[in-house]
């Protein structure tokens, strides 16, 4: 039933003289274009785009959407990554013209809706993370780990300490390190127990004048809560540093406790994961950040502040770190997250994190005898689960296993990763999924697990394609189509 | 709670299953002396009608462009966007997909990206494009961080006060912990001086950074300053306004190494400020240096052609601490977003939007400057915006009497340059028809056209 010509690439289907956009004829008088514009600076020739007409692009595009999972369509219990029901009311209210046709650049007088609508988002963030001053500025989370160590940096220089080095659990995000390094650091890592807990020792040994910071995920990357994390940030505060919590995982913690009260200084948030912002297929997102009281001054301008009834954007801020981005912000993510705070409220946001944390434990439960989680039989919002043994007995790594899910119906998990897993497979269901969803995946798992070994490492079967030549890929990148005179 | 859907019997259950007597239970590893002992401050819950109430009352508390007539520019415009970009958008299986990394799961978005790739190579005359960054300043901030690693040159990067403030910004932002000197020649005159430029640029001196048309909406000598540039052996970083390239000759066919751009203009809300599109595309040379995703072609185990992220040895989930950079979450939904529009729009769409840009906003400055209230700040050739300056009048008294009247006159420039506080920044778009250009020229000097 696949339409596989309207999914020709775009430039396959060009054909002469097509067009999908007609513009209005030109209403003012005309000068010649070499009155107006320098020799040599007009092209001779128009862009090389492929000429389409509307219904082309339309069937094109479309016929492409159906080729990828999304959420909207399958169970996508990416580890980390929070793929939770993305609703429906909040894609409607902001594209209302009042909310998405605004120019950054709009005298403020016309802007107080939505300067209210972001203040508040400040406020809000402030309260659930427990650290009262809210940046909203940052486009994406690693933007806003950036930051946020920007903020650290410029808070040590005014007091004239040096501190050049980040430390970071082993088992962290790839963008903490990453972002360190932006910021101008330089990084180490703390060991893990054989608990998958921070190793309070090696941090001890490794803490001393030159930290700046200890990056901290919290329910950790192995889904567990650190249980230390008071003990923690009392020997990063003891050494002079700051502590950062990677907010990636707020999801199991909304109104259970808050990061600005088990001693983090830093945060950022991950909207598009804890409040529901969708995809996108990789983005949009954003990533604003809190801070204490006394990091405040070094937030990145502006900020929205109230003056009575009226909001401003306040550009006054000296010790500002300055700008991370152009404009305000990644405001229609902001938007939807504003609606969905609305929509939840306190008791609601707490219900989130109580049944990110059920279903989580639920799908352990189911799946722990033959798919070991080597961290124990509880969890907070995601479990790490190792295939190291089926690798070793039967020759079915966790790639096989997530290829094969997607014949059944299933996006994977998110796979090898943390680093500190052999084999690992990070399972996330959220809130958002009903029980019958997850005996059908912990059923589905079963079933992959007692399959010869050859036919997962063929899998999928079912999808357009399967697996993907990467070593060819990346060995010889084709990064654009070129037309065959040029080949 | 709307989208939590396990009833209380699948919480039973649940727990039976689990070992567990209560939720309560499921929270133990969270030391008691953590837990928060009260409900958060903030707001009861909504329902989706009263939430619906709640936003039209925030949304009325705005102007939209739509309901003014909107002469803003400065790197976001109201360009028009067809409704076949929004439908795309919303499809479900693009809206709420996640990265392409499992590529089976995933074959609509990678070639809509490689599509992307492509249509941005051929707007741009470049070799090699990502699938997005942020937004165009933070490109122009990650392009200069390129340089400073594919020189090997990490003294000095020069720039011009023409290159948009915000972008300037975020640069200083990023530069703060390195030891690379940022130098900004003034533009006096609305453009580089030349003589000053190659004074500046030396050996130590990893790119030049310029943006053409500039934050003035003025043509810089993009050829010359090419040539500048490559004879002191830096790279030339340009940022561009796609827009412009319907019609000017290609920052690929002119010696741009690297290209950066808003890519608002191409089918994305104005959106007060985001989420917005950074573009980059380069010479191949840079190819492994290149910030963010890139999607690559192959074959799958049958020989069928498909799609897949590749190079990713570059990004933070391989190479960490030592990854080209840190972004991960990208602004791919927009870069469908400008796909899908410049396949719309193809080559006399392009060229015909940018001509109407040109030809309006000249009728704009020719029009407002006719008199002796306005003159034209610089006199350079300019694309899609222009700086009047008022002669004796309050430029921001102007924009407010405008703003009452219905109308976004344009952005006062006093902000960042305290010698153009008598000036403001006028675009004119496509949108933008003959009766609006004349009733911004009426409001502002007060006499009828």
């Amino acid at each position: 039933m696949r339409n596989t010509q309207a999914t020709q690439l775009l430039f396959e289907q060009s054909r002469p003289g097509c067009r999908g956009v007609q513009l209005p004829a030109c209403d003012v008088p005309e000068q010649p274009l070499d009155e107006l514009l320098p020799a040599g600076v007009i092209a001779e020739e128009p862009p090389p785009l492929p000429e389409l007409t509307e219904p082309d692009v339309v069937r094109h595009f479309v016929n492409l959407s159906t080729l990828n999972m999304s959420v909207d369509t399958h169970f996508y219990p990416l580890g980390s990554c929070t793929m939770k029901y993305n609703p429906k009311r909040n894609e409607r209210l902001c594209s209302l013209p009042g909310m998405a046709d605004l120019h950054p650049y709009q005298p403020e007088s016309t802007l107080q809706g939505m300067l209210e609508l972001l203040y508040r988002c400040q406020e809000m963030l402030g309260e659930i993370a427990g650290l009262p001053a809210v940046s909203l500025q940052p486009a994406a989370g690693a933007h806003g780990e950036m930051t946020a160590l920007l903020v650290a940096a410029a808070s040590f220089r005014d007091r004239r300490e040096r501190r050049s080095v980040v430390l970071i659990p082993d088992g962290a995000h790839g963008t903490n390190p990453a972002s360190a390094t932006m910021a101008g650091f330089t990084t180490l890592p703390v060991k893990s127990t054989s608990d998958g807990f921070v190793d309070l020792d090696d941090l001890a040994a490794k803490l001393n004048g030159k930290t700046a910071v200890f990056m901290i995920t919290n329910p950790n990357t192995l889904g567990i809560f650190e249980h230390e994390i008071a003990k923690i940030t009392q020997m990063v505060h003891d050494a002079g540093g700051l502590v950062y919590l990677d907010g990636a995982n707020m999801n199991a913690i909304l109104g259970i406790t808050r990061p600005g009260d088990f001693g983090a200084d830093l945060m950022h948030y991950n909207p598009h994961k804890t409040f529901s912002s969708p995809h996108g297929g990789g983005g949009p997102g954003a990533g604003p950040i809190a801070v204490t009281e006394q990091l405040a001054p070094y937030l990145p301008s502006p900020m929205v502040v109230k003056e009575g009834d009226a909001y401003r954007l306040d550009y006054d801020r000296p010790r500002s770190i300055g700008r991370v981005r152009s404009f305000f912000g990644n405001t229609g993510v902001l938007v939807r997250m504003f609606c969905y705070l609305l929509t939840h409220g306190p008791d609601g946001l707490r219900r989130v994190a109580e049944h990110a944390v059920l279903n989580a434990n639920y799908l352990l439960a189911k799946v722990k005898h033959f798919l070991p989680v080597p961290n124990g039989d509880r969890c907070m919002h995601e479990f790490v689960a190792t295939a190291s043994h089926l690798k070793s007995d039967k020759d079915i790594s966790a790639m096989d296993i997530a290829k094969r899910l997607l014949d059944h119906g299933f996006h994977a998990p998110t796979v090898y990763f943390p680093l500190i897993v052999r084999e690992a497979l990070m399972i996330e269901p959220t809130e958002t999924e009903t029980k019958a969803t997850l005996d059908a995946f912990a059923e589905a798992l079963f079933r992959i697990t007692e399959e010869p070994a050859d036919l997962l490492h063929d899998a999928p079967h079912t999808t357009p394609i399967s697996r993907p030549d990467e070593v060819t890929a990346a060995r010889k990148p084709v990064l654009r189509w070129t037309p065959e005179q040029e080949k | 709670m709307p989208y939590i859907p396990n009833t209380i019997q699948d919480r039973q259950a649940m727990l039976e299953a689990i070992g567990a007597g209560s939720l309560e239970e499921l929270f133990a590893m969270v030391p008691s002396e953590l837990r928060l002992d009260r409900r958060l401050d903030l707001p009861p819950g909504l329902g989706e009608m009263e939430l619906t109430a709640h936003m039209a009352r925030l949304a009325a508390g705005n102007t939209a462009a739509g309901s003014a007539i909107c002469f803003l520019g400065g790197g976001s415009y109201d360009h028009f966007i067809p409704a076949v970009v929004d439908v795309v958008s919303y499809r479900s299986e693009f809206l709420t997909s996640y990265t392409p990394y499992q590529a089976e799961a995933a074959q609509g978005n990678l070639q809509a990206l490689f599509e992307y790739q492509t249509l941005i190579c051929q707007l741009t005359g470049m070799d090699v494009s990502n699938s997005s960054l942020y937004d165009g300043a933070s490109a122009a901030a990650e392009a200069a961080m390129m340089t400073l690693h594919a020189t090997r040159r990490s003294g000095r990067v020069v720039t011009a006060d023409a290159v948009h403030p915000e972008y300037r910004q975020v640069l200083g932002t990023c530069f703060a912990n390195l030891d690379t000197e940022l130098v900004t020649l003034g533009t006096p005159q609305g453009t580089i001086p030349l003589e000053e430029l190659e004074a500046a640029v030396d050996d130590r001196t990893a790119c030049v950074l310029v943006q053409h048309p500039n934050f003035f909406g003025c043509l810089e000598e993009i050829e010359p300053i090419a040539e500048i540039a490559h004879k002191a052996g830096a790279v030339l970083v340009v940022a561009v306004d796609p827009i412009s390239l319907g019609l000017l000759r290609r920052p690929g066919d002119y010696g741009a190494d690297i290209v950066v751009a808003e890519g608002q203009p191409l089918g994305i809300p104005m959106g007060f400020g985001g989420p917005y599109l950074g573009v980059m595309a380069c010479r191949e040379q840079f190819v492994r240096r290149v910030p963010g995703r890139l999607v690559g072609q192959t074959a799958d185990r049958r020989g069928r052609q498909c799609w897949v992220l590749t190079l990713q040895t570059r990004e933070q989930h391989i190479r960490r601490d030592k990854a080209t950079s840190n972004i991960c979450t990208n602004q791919a939904l927009y870069a469908l977003r400008a796909a899908v529009y410049l396949a719309l729009m193809g080559p006399t769409g392009m060229r015909q939007v940018a001509e109407l840009c040109l030809h309006k906003s000249h009728y704009a400055a020719r029009q407002l400057t006719a008199g002796d209230q306005f003159s034209l700040a610089f006199d350079k050739p300019t694309f899609k915006e222009f700086v009047v300056r008022a002669a004796g009048s309050n430029v921001d008294h102007l924009i407010d009497t405008a703003a009452a009247d219905g109308i976004f006159a344009g952005v006062p420039l006093g902000q960042w340059y305290p010698e153009l506080a008598d000036c403001m920044l006028i675009a004119v778009t496509e949108k933008r028809t003959k009766e609006e250009i004349d009733r911004l020229v009426e409001v502002l000097t007060g006499s009828t056209v």
